[in-house]
């Protein structure tokens, strides 16, 4: 029990100070990397916690595809040394920060008294859709409800990833101008009379091509 | 203090909540900054939904977590492709210079 205490407390301070810098930080990079070790020490708090397909898939999915996406993403646009110092005022833009700060302290302390002040009806458990077996392991549980009671969600968040993939290919395809390819309909609907003519030749006199 | 309960990750969730919010807000600089705060409130969430799960015995709230973890994916790629094209049309992506829509 002491244990669970000291790795939650070091996992989750670690996971609260890299969601400070990934904030706060001036390069953006830094700003990814703080991102990538809030993800996996998140993680690992999932792991620690028994949802351990949750920390692995959380490990792959964040910090293996869309971190590295950030990463490549700042890197292309060149805004790695674009300073965010957002505490000099120099336009009328920080006006936002007081009512910001004051608008997520106001949403952090009524979570918190919801937390404090939170209790559950005991008969709520008797709601519980489904229970999560003792006998075998999280991932196999999760496989058996994923499945069979849940295929339809599954499916439309299949569609989902379709859908965004399409959507992301479309909005950064770029065709390029003066660029010489082949075209493949041009070359297989080229019908016979616009290829070749066939010319009776006067004798003694010849013909001229090309004009 | 050495028990950890249900309270104490509600209470991480909240604090890391609150820091994506904050991050959202005083941003002014850089609009890649800002796509990242929201996956920060989305992991805040997630993290609420696994507790729950597992001090409530209910395996749903993890499978949510699976679809939740899908659609910020595919969030954060629309999001970047978004930016990308922008840059290319505007030539930047500070916040303070994005005003077509004139908000």
């Amino acid at each position: 029990m002491v244990a669970h205490a000291i790795f939650f407390y070091v996992f989750s301070i670690i996971a609260v100070i890299s969601a400070i810098m990934v904030t706060v930080s001036k390069n953006t990079v830094h700003s990814v990397f703080f991102l990538i070790l809030d993800f996996i020490s998140i993680s690992c708090l999932f792991i620690m916690i028994g949802a351990e397909f949750l920390g692995m898939i959380m490990l792959i999915v964040y910090v293996g595809a869309v971190a590295v996406l950030f990463l490549f993403v700042v890197m292309m646009l060149n805004v790695a040394q674009q300073k965010n110092q957002w505490f000099n005022s120099e336009s009328t833009s920080s006006s936002h920060i007081p009512v910001g700060l004051i608008i997520s302290t106001i949403i952090f302390f009524e979570l918190i008294i919801v937390v404090g002040g939170w209790k559950y009806k005991p008969e709520l458990s008797n709601l519980n859709t489904s229970q999560i077996p003792n006998e075998i392991s999280n991932t196999h549980s999760l496989g058996q409800v994923l499945y069979t009671d849940f295929i339809h969600i599954f499916q439309i968040s299949g569609m989902i990833l379709l859908i965004a993939m399409i959507g992301a290919i479309v909005l950064t395809f770029r065709r390029r101008e003066g660029l010489k390819t082949q075209s493949y309909l041009k070359q297989i609907s080229r019908e016979r009379s616009e290829g070749i003519e066939v010319l009776e030749i006067p004798s003694n006199k010849g013909v001229k091509i090309d004009d | 203090m050495t028990d950890i309960g249900l309270g104490h990750y509600l209470t991480l969730g909240a604090v890391i909540f609150s820091i994506g919010v904050i991050g959202i807000f005083l941003n002014r600089k850089n609009i890649i900054v800002i796509l990242m705060s929201i996956e920060l409130i989305l992991l805040a969430v997630n993290i609420n939904l696994v507790s729950f799960s597992i001090y409530l015995g209910d395996l749903t709230g993890q499978v949510f977590t699976l679809f939740i973890l899908t659609v910020a994916a595919a969030e954060a790629a629309i999001g970047l492709a978004i930016i990308v094209v922008y840059y290319r049309n505007a030539g930047t992506i500070r916040v303070e210079e994005i005003d077509k829509l004139k908000g």
